[in-house]
């Protein structure tokens, strides 16, 4: 092999020489001219842009898709956590009782038969009366399935519950201008509102006191009577000046309260202009669980944001400290940190909540305790990369033309590992988004309120009813754990992109 | 060699104790440390708090728990948890076989997974079951345990219902039905470890095959598998035997949210009962024992370094002169 090249090498070169040989003898000595013979000959201006470190660290990235597409969805996510607390009908403080636990609806799809807000459930013969009886409230009837309930064979419904129409009908207590504003609407719209008022008396199953669905008759147990005719038959209070025999309210407090039953549904269109849907469900407190989860998520990321830049100011100081002077001071911020990396994070942040949630508030606390240990991973990797470029020579060479200590540190070693150091900190963002929800969600942290919560919060107050209701827990879970996959790849991608050892690999 | 154990040692001694007397100050001085009881039960509570210097100054307080501790190792007494003045070290103890049990399952199926996995993606680098292997290691590395916990009860225990939703109680621990309602938080526990695991011995292995050792085997005739087990295999093993050691050692301190998702009543649940409920004792004994697990394993995985590889354990000596 080595001979063949050689032989073949040394043709191409005898053949370039002889070439060279007779062309330079074609040429006289005055054709020829100096290129420069009196002005100085200076470097050229590089033709091609030059790419510093940042913008090579930013096209590697950008060639890096799973990372990308990570960035995007992060991005949408936090587009997410930030517009929809502003543009949705339904605030973060909003709650309506009357729609716990109402299922995911969205009214694109609720013709497909999915995403519709109703819920497939058996029922026993009692239940599949009283939801017959509430207008809309059975969307579909897959007829009977047999139960064993203790031993004995029962026949139970199974039925697709319509969980907002489910809500019924509702007392309302409203003052004579109300009364007459709603009446006037019920004119203009041909809408019903108010339906007659029942008598609480006639009923007769106790666990239908004070429940505005059961305007039937039924026997103690709960179980419909039909009278003669094989009918249901009402108890609605009678009235004989109103034009259907029935009394469609009750006059309190002297003609100015009115003691009305109304469908709930429609009053809610009435009330808000539209119908009830919550794209994510409700959840125990009738709050709209996309907005809430949204300001959980809002409060995440800002709370980590903060923490990741508190712990790199710090940790840059001291961490900058140490590495440069090292000596004493380095000894004994190495041992102080040894000792308090050592304290468990719960138990420190036990502390911090049992001392501080009081005064400052839960959140502050908690910012507070994130920070009292953040700060010394990012001071050891400041002081690993300051012992790394502190001993080299064009720091040496700065520092025999006279550079002060502040122009070493800032000029000459910090921007060289600046990259380093900012995407280990963008690493720990992730870090700090999971034990906050963790935290929210043991209760040692203590987020739950009307105005704040948190994905942990939400977790904690959807598990319960897990089985039953578990898009309670199927958005906070699914919005964290997507959040917490993409912004580890993100960090992963980024971390690659600035590792200057990486220059090049890929291609 | 054992010159440097020894200096581990006591220095692992020292930090311990600052960090219980750092511990110890912070917890008595929370307002409240013990809630009023009704009847009798106040004068035996009075008691005991007259007998524990609680009303002695903050210095003497310490004293005195820090004699019941060298004298007859005496943690404190339970006032809410447990049963009324129990001691805390007795109360620790019983909750300790529950957080053993689903941990030492959960460990046993993510190691070997890990492991087999890990070689599998190390071998077929860059070929589909190596994509596949890293999909999985980045959803499980990334995804909470809490939320692995939540879709297990779901699925498999609420609409499957092969599986009990939460853990069992009592003492038969060789049952199968104590095993079987262990069967989610053992699953939920081990998959962030499987992943961890694969994600190590794929990072450790690759780096092994491609050594100059191992092209050497290959010429001198040895097979790919032979070569692999026998050379890359054991030496990608050793930076990893400390990190499994750490982790076998870590096993201890329980999960403090599976605990809570699957009501196991395990260490983790205690801890986190005596905060919500203010217990101090045992919340000062579990800080503690955290404490000490942490310094442990940190210790024990340093030393097996120096076991595993001679040329740590040389240097070891010289550079860690403190």
């Amino acid at each position: 092999m080595d001979l063949l090249i050689h032989e073949f090498v040394w043709e191409e070169i005898k053949t370039m020489i002889s070439d060279f040989d007779t062309t330079f003898e074609k040429f006289s000595k005055d054709e020829f001219t100096f290129v420069q013979k009196e002005e100085k000959l200076h470097d050229k201006k590089l033709q091609t842009k030059p790419v510093g470190y940042v913008k090579d660290a930013l096209i590697r990235f950008s060639k890096n898709k799973g990372s990308l597409i990570c960035f995007i969805i992060i991005v949408l996510l936090i587009l997410y956590a930030i517009f929809v607390p502003i543009f949705t009908s339904y605030g973060v403080s909003y709650k309506d009782p009357y729609y716990s636990y109402a299922v995911p609806r969205i009214g694109f799809f609720s013709n497909l038969g999915f995403w519709d807000g109703c819920q497939t459930r058996d029922v026993n013969q009692q239940s599949y009366e009283y939801y017959s009886r509430i207008p809309g409230a059975i969307k579909k009837d897959y007829g009977t399935v047999e139960h064993n309930i203790a031993g004995r064979i029962q026949e139970w419904h199974k039925i697709k519950i319509d969980t907002y129409n489910k809500v019924g009908f509702v007392k309302k207590l409203l003052t004579k201008e109300e009364y007459e504003k709603a009446i006037a609407y019920e004119k203009s719209s041909g809408k019903q509102l108010f339906y007659p008022v029942i008598d609480e008396k006639l009923i007769n199953n106790p666990s239908y006191k004070a429940d505005q669905n059961a305007w039937f008759l039924t026997d103690s147990r709960g179980r419909v009577k039909l009278d003669a005719n094989n009918k249901v038959e009402n108890i609605y209070i009678k009235d004989e000046k109103s034009p259907d025999g029935y009394a469609y309210f009750l006059s309190k407090m002297n003609n100015t309260q009115f003691e009305t039953r109304v469908l709930y549904s429609e009053w809610y269109l009435y009330e808000h202009g539209h119908y009830a849907s919550y794209i994510f469900g409700a959840d125990s407190n009738g709050y709209d669980i996309c907005s809430r989860l949204a300001s959980g998520a809002r409060l995440s990321l800002l709370l980590s944001l903060v923490v990741a830049a508190i712990n790199l100011f710090i940790g840059i100081i001291i961490g900058a400290l140490e590495g440069y002077y090292g000596g004493t001071f380095d000894l004994l911020m190495e041992r102080l940190k040894e000792i308090l990396y050592e304290v468990p994070f719960v138990v420190c942040m036990s502390l911090f909540q049992l001392y501080f949630s009081h005064k400052i508030g839960p959140v502050v606390s908690m910012l507070f305790a994130f920070c009292f240990f953040g700060w010394i991973a990012t001071s050891s990797t400041v002081r690993a990369q300051f012992y790394r470029f502190k001993g080299q020579d064009y720091v040496m060479a700065a520092r025999t033309l006279g550079a002060k200590d502040s122009r070493l540190i800032f000029k000459h070693v910090l921007p060289n590992s600046i990259g380093f150091i900012i995407t280990t900190s963008v690493l720990t963002i992730p870090g700090v988004i999971l034990s906050e929800s963790i935290l929210t969600y043991l209760g040692i942290v203590n987020l739950q309120s009307s105005s704040i919560t948190s994905v942990g919060a939400m977790l904690k107050n959807g598990q319960p009813v897990l089985s039953t209701y578990p898009h309670c827990l199927f958005f906070p879970a699914l919005f964290i754990s997507i959040l917490l996959v993409c912004f580890n790849e993100f960090g992963n991608g980024l971390r690659d992109a600035f590792n200057p050892s990486l220059r090049g690999a890929d291609e | 060699m054992f010159k440097y154990v020894m200096k581990r040692i006591a220095l692992m001694l020292v930090t311990l104790f600052i960090i219980m007397s750092m511990l110890f100050v912070l917890i008595r001085m929370l307002p409240n440390q013990i809630p009023a009881m009704q009847g009798g039960m106040d004068k035996a509570l009075h008691e005991m708090r007259t007998a524990w210097g609680y009303d002695e100054p903050i210095m003497v307080q310490y004293g005195i728990f820090l004699k019941n501790i060298f004298t007859a190792w005496d943690w404190g007494f339970c006032t809410k948890m447990g049963s009324f003045l129990q001691p805390v070290t007795k109360y620790l103890v019983e909750k300790l076989p529950y957080t053993l049990y689903v941990n030492v399952f959960s460990m046993i199926i993510a190691v070997p997974l890990g492991i087999f996995f890990g070689i599998i993606a190390a071998v077929n680098k860059n070929k589909w079951p190596d994509h596949i292997i890293q999909v999985f290691i980045m959803i499980f590395i990334s995804v909470p345990s809490y939320v692995v916990a939540f879709l297990l009860q779901y699925f498999v225990g609420f609409k499957l219902g092969w599986c009990p939703l939460v853990m069992k109680g009592g003492n038969d621990f060789a049952s199968w039905a104590m095993f079987h309602s262990a069967i989610m938080p053992i699953l939920s526990l081990a998959f962030a470890p499987i992943a961890g695991d694969m994600r190590l011995i794929r990072a450790e292995l690759t780096e092994t095959l491609t050594s100059e050792y191992m092209l050497l085997a290959r010429t001198k005739g040895l097979t790919r598998k032979q070569a692999t087990f026998r050379h890359a295999f054991r030496n990608s093993m050793v930076p990893l035997m400390p990190t499994f050691l750490a982790d076998f050692i870590f096993v201890i301190s329980g999960s403090l949210i599976i605990e809570q998702i699957f009501a196991i009543p395990g260490i983790g649940k205690t801890f986190l009962d005596s905060i919500l409920l203010r217990d101090y004792s045992v919340f000062m004994a579990c800080a503690m024992f955290y404490v000490a697990i942490g310094l442990i394993a940190g210790i024990l995985s340093d030393l097996s370094y120096g076991f595993i590889d001679p040329r740590i354990r040389m240097g070891g000596d010289k550079n860690n002169d403190l």
